[in-house]
């Protein structure tokens, strides 16, 4: 039985370091200059460590610009969705309105749909709002997410309607309701949401890159993407140092909230 | 209630369904019923702004479409994908899930969290890294030099390159199914695994006939996931190979990139909707095979 344990423990063990072990490899590689990347690709400590690769994406490269794009882009999708989704959510949980199980319907036809296939004609309606290469084009299509609709209207048909009725009694109006009773209630489901966007957001890559045509607003996957396809697309040292870059705060921010990301993981399963 | 509370509350609920309906309508309602309508006209990057100005052309791009050896080659690798990539990936996830299930109570946050951390971050990151370890002289070629056996050019050979980038996805996306299949397992029965040990099951026939028919709602669950992002693959091959060698990489998200990308918009919609009907096939017939078992 020991024997067996410690042979589980050994593959677990294995297993992980094969999962982290490129993590750390990219972190190493990051504060090498290239030139000794090339020269032993194997070897893990930099001999002279430098942060020339760091220095040069603060310089020249405007990683700052990059970098502050994608944090405005990922907090406006996600305050949206917390605002907007909860609001609807509440609306189709609670609310009796002419139209109620029509966009409920909307909601559950959409939940399924894959990106790509409202990609093209997207980009059209967004092109004809004049929208690309701007802020608005890069975030108004997400600022809503049926799937952000139909987490919060499952929460909110747990919540008591006696609750909401004593609010009424006591003479509150439904804005206030909202934002005073139900609003306060709402932290788990809001959590995993926020998480899943911040998430989705800070990833995204096939939008921007359509949408973002300048280098004034492309998001930080954006650009590495374009200089890890272009000139610099050996440059292991600079690019190390710019994928070290875009992945610190999502594993940060992950590592800081991990049970709310696997509670999320587990509820997008059951949608 | 009274008729005018009803009234005032379906007011009050529909301010504050405008925003959502405004955007949802907008940007997922229109388009999704444009794609099926732009899929039916030649429409191009240069009618952007004159859409009613474009012409009716019938299947005409659906049977351009399947007379394209492109698409067709695209359609065959994501079907090389998915049908190798999922079961890899579910095989990988499934056989964690179970080490950590059984044999490891301390540390198994610590574990989770490291087989979870790939899912979190961009593909175009994590790809430096790969495409570094898969480079002709780079570190698994060397490590495979060592054992005598003289790697390939992995990105730049046809018959590497995809699967390459499946045991890259694999890494990548384990982590999610880990993660579900670690709660399946969980909320497993606890005194029927025990009885089937008590009865004299071997590890093997306790997980062969006990443990995988009673997970097998969780792992169908886990296949509907992972296929739905498999099916759709794009930014793999975009930032490790270009879709290439010779298109050995190119899939079916990929294909309706580039028609975009060279204007053909009506091209690209009709690609779109070959995918998304596979993709809803595809999970039509998985909660069918879930049903039908249970």
């Amino acid at each position: 039985m020991t024997a067996r344990r410690v042979l589980l423990h050994a593959a677990l063990i294995a297993a992980a370091a094969l999962t982290v072990l490129p993590f750390l490899w990219m972190l190493l590689g990051s504060v090498k200059p290239d030139s000794e990347i090339r020269a032993d690709p194997a070897a893990w400590l930099p001999h002279t460590p430098t942060l020339d690769n760091y220095r040069q994406w603060f310089g020249a490269l405007r990683i700052g610009t990059y970098f502050g794009n994608s944090v405005l882009v990922a907090l406006v999708t996600v305050l949206g969705n917390l605002l907007f989704c909860s609001m609807v959510g509440y609306a189709l949980a609670k609310l009796r309105f002419p139209g109620r199980r029509l966009l409920f319907g909307l909601v559950m036809v959409t939940l399924m749909v894959p990106g790509v296939v409202t990609f093209v004609p997207l980009f059209v309606v967004v092109a004809r709002l004049g929208l690309v290469d701007t802020y608005a084009g890069l975030i108004l299509p997400f600022l809503t997410s049926p799937t952000g609709v139909f987490l919060m209207r499952q929460y909110l048909r747990s919540i008591p309607d006696e609750l909401l009725e004593a609010a009424r009694i006591d003479g509150a109006g439904e804005f206030r309701i909202f934002a005073r009773v139900v609003l306060p209630l709402c932290g788990p489901p809001l959590a995993t949401l926020g998480i899943l966007q911040f998430l989705a957001s800070w990833n995204n890559f096939l939008w921007p890159l359509v949408v973002a045509q300048s280098q004034d607003r492309y998001t930080l996957p954006v650009a590495l993407s374009l200089y890890s396809t272009g000139e610099q697309a050996t440059d292991y040292g600079l690019l190390l140092a710019g994928s070290v870059m875009v992945i610190t705060p999502i594993v940060a921010l992950f590592i800081a909230l991990q049970r709310w990301f696997v509670q999320g993981v587990a509820t997008a399963g059951l949608k | 209630m009274t008729a005018a509370a009803r009234r005032r509350q379906a007011w009050t609920a529909w301010a504050f369904t405008l925003p959502f309906v405004a955007v949802f309508g907008l940007f997922m309602l229109v388009p999704l019923v444009s794609s099926v309508l732009m899929s039916f006209t030649d429409f191009r990057g240069s009618d952007v702004t004159t859409p009613w100005a474009v012409n009716v052309v019938g299947l005409d791009q659906y049977t351009a479409l399947f007379a394209d050896p492109a698409f067709r080659r695209a359609m065959l690798n994501t079907g090389y994908f998915v049908l190798v990539g999922i079961p890899l990936t579910m095989a990988v996830a499934l056989a964690l899930a179970l080490a950590l299930n059984t044999g490891i109570t301390r540390f198994r946050t610590a574990f989770r969290v490291g087989f979870y951390t790939p899912v979190v971050t961009s593909v175009v990151a994590v790809a430096v890294v790969w495409r570094f370890v898969l480079q002709p002289d780079g570190p698994l070629n060397r490590l495979l030099g060592g054992l005598g056996i003289t790697g390939p050019d992995w990105l730049h050979s046809t018959t590497w390159a995809m699967p390459s980038l499946i045991v890259m996805a694999a890494w990548r996306n384990m982590g999610t199914l880990l993660v579900i299949f670690l709660a399946g397992l969980q909320a497993l029965p606890a005194e029927v695994v025990e009885a089937a040990a008590a009865d004299g099951a071997g590890p093997w026939q306790r997980f062969r006939h006990v443990i995988l028919p009673l997970l097998r709602p969780t792992l169908l669950l886990g296949a509907v996931l992972i296929s739905v992002v498999y099916l759709q693959f794009f930014e793999e091959p975009y930032v490790m190979t270009r879709g290439g060698p010779l298109d050995a990489t190119l899939s079916a998200t990929y294909y309706t990139f580039n028609q975009f990308g060279f204007g053909r918009y009506g091209t690209a919609s009709a690609a779109a909707y070959v995918l998304f009907v596979v993709i809803a096939a595809v999970s039509v017939l998985q909660f069918r095979l879930l049903r039908a078992r249970e």
